[in-house]
């Protein structure tokens, strides 16, 4: 890329991938910010025309809407939680030499080859059916009573299936950091008279500071997005109606296109301060 | 204090032995180098003394106790790695107060160590930089300084220098060498460059294939060196070695003669040859001659202002008194 002819032929190559992706995400983008400033009813009378901040208003005034707010929040929340916890803990514990270590790191990531809609659809019949769910058998082997997961404790449910389709993500991001840790540095903190909590604490988790970050941007990003796991077992029932899913209902369920397009450009924006936020921390991180 | 005692020490990694029994006695206060080619344990050694790698068998006493199952941090020993191994999220302050953090000291009792060692190391400017700012003597100078603060009966180098480029070196190697003589703390250091162990230690351990080859001060190893290997070890450029017709006259299997003990005249000499190469470093020169029935070229250290060129016919003798006279398993006849 010296020349100045070379850097023009260079961007002529890639105009048509650059043109493709960015009318691939302006498009449905406008389309979404048309829609929300008009009232369109598709089964009921279509285009009914332009009604300003209507759909904005409705869409914030409703009953749902907070709710879905902060269900979308603890979902995230505890998922980013569970995986970036038990993802460093795995990763210490497969960083270990062992036998059949090959075979073991494939099982633990094997997870995050799984559908989202398939893993979901195993967790809830054969896991967490109440009557004929492995857990059920369980409580009932102690005795107890079988709990209905996914109505009693349907968000825990929820952030239990997500955590393990993400867990091996982390694991996997978290493992490769461990593994880049100068043994040198363990040796010396070793010297120096650290035990083993302080060199976690002091040595391994300030060098996977970086890694857990990048953990955290991706994964929230995507599971601010999550519809699947919510659609196959509960429908958004029992208070897991997530922002994206109230979306997903105000278009679809109660067919009104304009007011679910001004929810997807709230959800757009809510996407994009977490993204600001969490790009900030990165930022400070990478500069040491 | 810091006397250390190995007393028939082994190590084996699964069926290898790198280290067979070994003994060997470092007094309090000495400076003493383990030097030896790449792969001879020297550094094998240098961790099972750390304790950061589990001897299999044999005992380890420093100061008198016996230290075998004690676990590094309470030997009382401080490590310089070859790669420094500073926590590199933190500041050269808290790098070096690390040892004092764990130790349980509180701030301000911290604080006057680390602005002492930074004193000692002219790293007071920089206390509050990352290690990714330093330069490579800098973050020497901080491993340094990491070490001293906790008082350690020992210091152990494990090649701290090899990743400087050469006028560093030759700094650092006095700066360790003048620590040392503030200190007075016995030291042992890890090394292949057989420059650094002449120059640095009071004793020298010669390792090869984990056995020791010779204990002995740098001028000792010079002038007596016990066998072949150690001749050929120490002294630079290396010992020449002849055999043959050559050795025969001294009555010896092989006999080595330093390159600096070798005369060179156009005119008349033992023994007759080509000029090869030769390098002018200002104050000496080096000769590389081929003398005739030798396979390698005889190395002759000259003065400085010799004019040879290649090819041209040299005359070498040999100072008579230099010789060295090895037998046919490489060991010194006296």
């Amino acid at each position: 890329m010296a020349t100045q002819h070379s850097r023009s032929a260079a961007r002529i190559m890639m105009a048509p991938a650059v043109i493709l992706l960015l009318g691939w995400m302006l498009i449905p983008l406008t389309m979404t910010l048309v829609f929300s400033f008009k009232r369109y009813l598709p089964l009921r009378g279509g285009d009914l025309g332009w009604i300003g901040f209507d759909n904005y208003v409705r869409f914030v005034s409703s009953s749902a809407f907070w709710p879905s707010v902060q269900t979308t929040l603890i979902i995230v929340g505890g998922v980013l939680v569970i995986t970036i916890v038990f993802g460093i803990l795995l990763s210490i514990l497969l960083d270990q030499p062992m036998w059949g270590q090959g075979v073991v790191r494939i099982l633990v990531i094997a997870p995050f080859f799984v559908m989202p809609t398939v893993s979901a659809l195993v967790w809830k019949n054969m896991f967490m059916d109440p009557v004929n769910g492995l857990f059920a058998h369980l409580w009932k082997a102690f005795g107890a009573q079988p709990i209905e997961w996914l109505s009693d404790a349907s968000l825990f449910s929820i952030i239990l299936i997500v955590s393990w389709q993400w867990l091996p993500f982390a694991t996997l991001i978290l493992l490769t950091a461990i593994q880049s840790l100068d043994s040198e540095q363990l040796e010396a903190a070793e010297m120096d008279g650290a035990p083993p909590l302080s060199r976690f604490a002091y040595i391994t988790l300030p060098h996977l500071s970086r890694a857990i970050t990048i953990v955290l941007l991706i994964q929230t990003i995507f599971l601010l997005a999550i519809f699947a796991e919510i659609f196959v077992t509960t429908s958004g029932a029992f208070g897991t109606r997530t922002l994206t899913y109230l979306i997903y209902q105000r278009v679809l369920e109660s067919q009104n296109v304009g007011l679910g397009s001004a929810g997807g450009v709230y959800a757009i924006i809510l996407a994009n301060i977490v993204a600001i936020f969490l790009m900030r921390i990165v930022g400070k991180n990478l500069d040491t | 204090m810091g006397q250390i005692t190995l007393n028939q020490i082994t190590k084996s990694f699964g069926d290898v032995q790198v280290i067979p029994p070994l003994d060997l006695r470092i007094d309090d206060g000495e400076f003493v180098v383990f030097v030896g080619p790449s792969g001879c344990g020297k550094s094998t050694l240098l961790r099972l003394i750390a304790g950061l790698e589990d001897i299999t068998s044999g005992v380890i006493d420093i100061d008198g106790k016996d230290a075998t199952e004690v676990p590094p941090a309470k030997r009382g020993l401080a490590m310089v790695f070859q790669s420094y191994a500073l926590y590199p999220h933190m500041s050269v302050r808290k790098n070096i107060a690390f040892p004092l953090r764990m130790a349980g000291l509180d701030k301000a009792e911290q604080d006057k160590k680390v602005n002492a060692a930074a004193k000692v190391l002219n790293l007071t400017d920089y206390l509050e930089r990352r290690p990714g700012q330093l330069s490579g003597g800098q973050r020497q100078r901080v491993a340094i300084g990491r070490a001293i603060v906790r008082e350690p009966s020992a210091f152990l180098f494990d090649e701290p220098l090899s990743n400087l480029d050469a006028a560093l070196r030759v700094n650092m190697r006095l700066e360790i060498s003048e620590l040392h003589q503030t200190l007075k703390t016995t030291m042992i250091y890890v090394t292949h460059d057989q420059v650094e162990a002449m120059t640095m230690a009071d004793k020298i351990v010669v390792l090869q294939a984990g056995v020791i080859e010779q204990v002995g001060s740098p001028l000792e190893l010079y002038h007596t060196p016990r066998n072949r290997f150690v001749a050929g070890f120490i002294g630079s450029p290396k010992m020449n070695f002849m055999m043959g017709a050559f050795s025969a006259e001294y009555d010896a299997a092989t006999i080595g003669i330093r390159p600096e003990h070798i005369s060179v005249s156009h005119t008349e000499g033992k023994w007759s040859g080509k000029v090869g190469v030769s390098e002018h470093l200002g104050s000496d020169t080096f000769l590389y001659v081929d003398v005739d029935g030798l396979d390698d070229p005889v190395t002759v250290r000259s003065t400085g202002e010799v004019a040879f060129r290649h090819g041209d016919t040299v005359h070498l003798t040999p100072d008579a008194d230099k010789i060295h006279r090895f037998d046919n398993q490489g060991l010194r006849i006296a």
